[in-house]
């Protein structure tokens, strides 16, 4: 509201200036950007500086009175606390006289705190404002500062995105190299037992015994599982997706794919969770009872079952993507190919797909990314055992799912199951960023080609 | 097969309309086409000269709106008859366009697409021949016999322009529709298309869209002059550009409007 008001006068001033027919360097409201910008900031500074230093400050004070009493740190530490809490009315133990006057005197000190922040940061604002106020002028320069504070507030948004990406990958690549401090790397890449659990029942008063885990964080059978669920999921979204992206392309009338479209891009919409208990419920029994009718053993949660709804979910990136690039192809090569005399199928198959393919590579590569970092459903339906099999009727598990089962529940830091966690989304990541660049490098190459 | 005068007629328009949906784009087109002869069409844009000419090869029906009536004759057959076979048609009917469009493949394929789409060749060899002849009568085997199988796409425009014929006349059609084939290039490509066009009219019947009238008067032998949608006048390019009986070609010959 101050802003507005300042911005509002700033304006109204530079108004004035113009009105006496001398001509200003800026647009008014420039101006009153500046004024809003003057008013802002540096109380804005004030007030966090003071949010930040108050309590520690309000302790100081009140801990000084107990200072020279021979109290521990710790003990001064408790006073404070029960201080706090009696002030806050939620103290519940014995009320001592210390900690009633302590207390009271807390209150004091936080209410003089709260007038004097309202009182100086009100002052810092009207004499920061009445600067920039007197600095408006006819021939003082506003748009820089103000184009400048834009720039500055554009920076730090994308600078907070990089920066918050940059950290969670140290903290990855940190905890990883923790985890193999402890387990070979060795024996995470190449082993083929995961157990986890049995990290579980370690004494935490023993010391650590690296061979004990020697064959509890294989990865072998998670990787596996992966890439294999991954792959079922491929089998079934490439051909649907690719098959009704070409439809909706090439075929489709413009009133179909008006309609149909958008209802391929509700699949998209449909959270992972549904998806996760449509294939534990409904295609997990039902892949088993058709396997019992023909005789095989189908486990309830069966990668047959994840992959393939992983598939459905999958279906809409590929489809819509591929028809995006189907479409991008340019007329003129169909119609050079219908001139020849070729039919709709030949050109699609001789001209129009080979052109497309880069951008078609690109979509099943996002969409196998996708696969590979998809959770619910692996974890809802495929089961949390991780065998090592390539039978697809057998539950097996994923990375992501692995991860879930890992952090569920209370956990340590620094112990090996937790950083197992660690390594796992470590590579997970590196899988992954590498696929997705993959993919936007072929993609990104086939733009080119037609611009 | 009529005659008319020296010329055989390749291609016989009655009574043509062209719609695009509600809009009616030609309107009673009469129009005869001498065999081996070049034919241009000229006209300020949007008067209907490329509709035309789509027409004659049924490319019109790649748009879903476009509704062609009327007789096109071509070889004593109605074309636009329930019972034409358009992969055929458009096989007696060869296309260039306006921009030079060569599929992303390289030079090889480019040529033997078609001649593979209508299995004209019947072993390695014989496409090989076919390649060779019609990259030759383009006028373009010199340049790019060593490159063949490089991306028809690197080529400059004009050489791309001269791919695009070479891909038309290797399935030998009778007829090539030409829409304005050089408006994309330069001079020099302009005249290396016009010697060609020259030299391909003794084997095939050439119809050719263009807006330079230097041209027109350059290439073709007989002319057409198309008006919002209306075929004003057409007849040797001789009468046309000296003579012309109709005071709207006069005008727009000597660029009084258009």
């Amino acid at each position: 509201m101050l802003g507005y008001t300042s911005y509002y006068f700033g304006r109204k001033k530079a108004y004035t200036i113009q009105s006496t027919n001398k001509r200003l360097t800026a647009l008014p409201q420039f101006y009153g950007y500046y004024l809003a910008i003057w008013c802002a900031i540096p109380a804005f500074i004030i007030y966090s500086l003071w949010a930040i230093f108050e309590p520690t400050i309000v302790k100081l004070l009140i801990l000084s009175d107990y200072a020279n009493q021979g109290y521990l740190d710790d003990e001064l530490n408790l006073i404070y606390e029960k201080t706090k809490a009696l002030s806050r009315g939620q103290f519940t133990g014995e009320v001592t006289s210390l900690i009633q006057t302590s207390s009271e005197k807390y209150l004091n000190l936080r209410s003089i705190a709260q007038s004097s922040k309202v009182v100086i940061v009100l002052c810092i604002i009207i004499a920061s404002v009445a600067y920039a106020y007197k600095r408006i002028s006819s021939n003082n320069r506003t748009r820089e500062p103000v184009e400048k504070f834009f720039n500055a507030v554009l920076f730090t948004a994308s600078l907070a995105a990089i920066l918050t990406t940059v950290g969670i990958v140290f903290s990855l690549i940190f905890q990883t190299i923790d985890f193999f401090k402890v387990i070979p790397l060795f024996d995470f890449v190449f082993g083929t037992h995961w157990y986890p659990a049995k990290a579980f029942v370690r004494d935490s008063s023993e010391a650590l015994d690296p061979t004990m885990y020697s064959d509890t964080f294989g990865a072998v059978p998670i990787f596996a599982g992966t890439f294999f669920i991954a792959f079922i999921a491929m089998c079934v979204a490439i051909p649907i997706g690719l098959m009704s992206g070409i439809y909706l392309a090439e075929y489709a009338s413009y009133k179909v794919r008006q309609y149909a479209k958008p209802l391929i891009e509700i699949l998209a919409g449909i959270p992972t969770v549904v998806y996760g208990f449509f294939a534990a419920l409904t295609v997990g029994p039902f892949l088993k009872d058709i396997g019992t009718a023909m005789g095989l053993e189908v486990s309830a949660e069966s990668a047959l079952a994840a992959g393939g709804v992983m598939g459905i979910m999958i279906i809409p990136f590929i489809s819509s993507l591929s028809d995006d690039v189907i479409t991008s192809v340019p007329q003129s090569l169909r119609d050079g190919s219908y001139a020849m005399g070729a039919t709709k199928s030949e050109t699609i198959k001789k001209v129009i797909f080979p052109a497309a393919l880069p951008g078609i590579v690109g979509s099943i590569l996002l969409g196998v990314s996708r696969a590979i970092g998809e959770t619910m459903i692996v974890v809802m339906a495929s089961g949390l055992a991780a065998n090592l099999t390539l039978n697809p009727l057998e539950s097996t598990s994923t990375i992501t799912a692995q991860i879930v089962v890992i952090l569920i529940g209370d956990q340590a830091f620094g112990d090996p199951k937790t950083q197992a966690a660690f390594a796992l989304g470590m590579s997970l990541f590196i899988v992954t960023l590498c696929l997705n660049i993959v993919a936007l490098r072929v993609v990104k190459k086939y733009r080119e080609k037609y611009e | 097969m009529r005659k008319n005068g020296v010329n055989m007629i390749k291609i016989s328009a009655k009574n043509v309309d062209v719609f695009y949906g509600k809009k009616q784009a030609l309107f009673n087109i009469n129009l005869d086409i001498e065999e081996n002869q070049v034919t241009a069409l000229i006209g300020p844009s949007g008067c209907g000269k490329s509709t035309f000419l789509r027409c004659l090869n049924r490319m019109n029906d790649v748009i879903d709106i476009c509704k062609v009536q009327g007789e096109i004759v071509i070889n004593d057959f109605n074309i636009n008859d329930k019972g034409c076979d358009v992969v055929r048609l458009r096989e007696k009917i060869g296309m260039v366009f306006q921009k030079p469009n060569p599929f992303p493949k390289t030079l090889y394929e480019n040529i033997s697409y078609g001649p593979t789409i209508h299995g004209m060749a019947q072993s390695k060899q014989e496409m090989d021949e076919i390649v060779e002849t019609s990259l030759k009568k383009a006028a373009l085997w010199e340049e790019v016999k060593d490159r063949l199988h490089e991306p028809g796409t690197g080529l400059s425009g004009g050489q791309q322009q001269r791919l695009c014929i070479a891909r038309a006349i290797s399935v030998q059609p009778e007829v090539i529709l030409m829409d304005e084939p050089c408006s994309a290039l330069d001079p020099i490509a302009t005249a290396q298309i016009e010697e060609l066009i020259d030299e391909l009219k003794k084997e095939h019947t050439i119809i050719i869209v263009t807006h330079s009238m230097a041209q027109a008067a350059r290439v073709s032998q007989r002319t057409g002059f198309f008006h919002l949608g209306e075929l004003i006048e057409h007849g040797s390019t001789d009468k046309i550009f000296k003579n012309p009986d109709n005071i709207k070609t006069q005008d727009y010959i000597t660029g009084r409007f258009g």
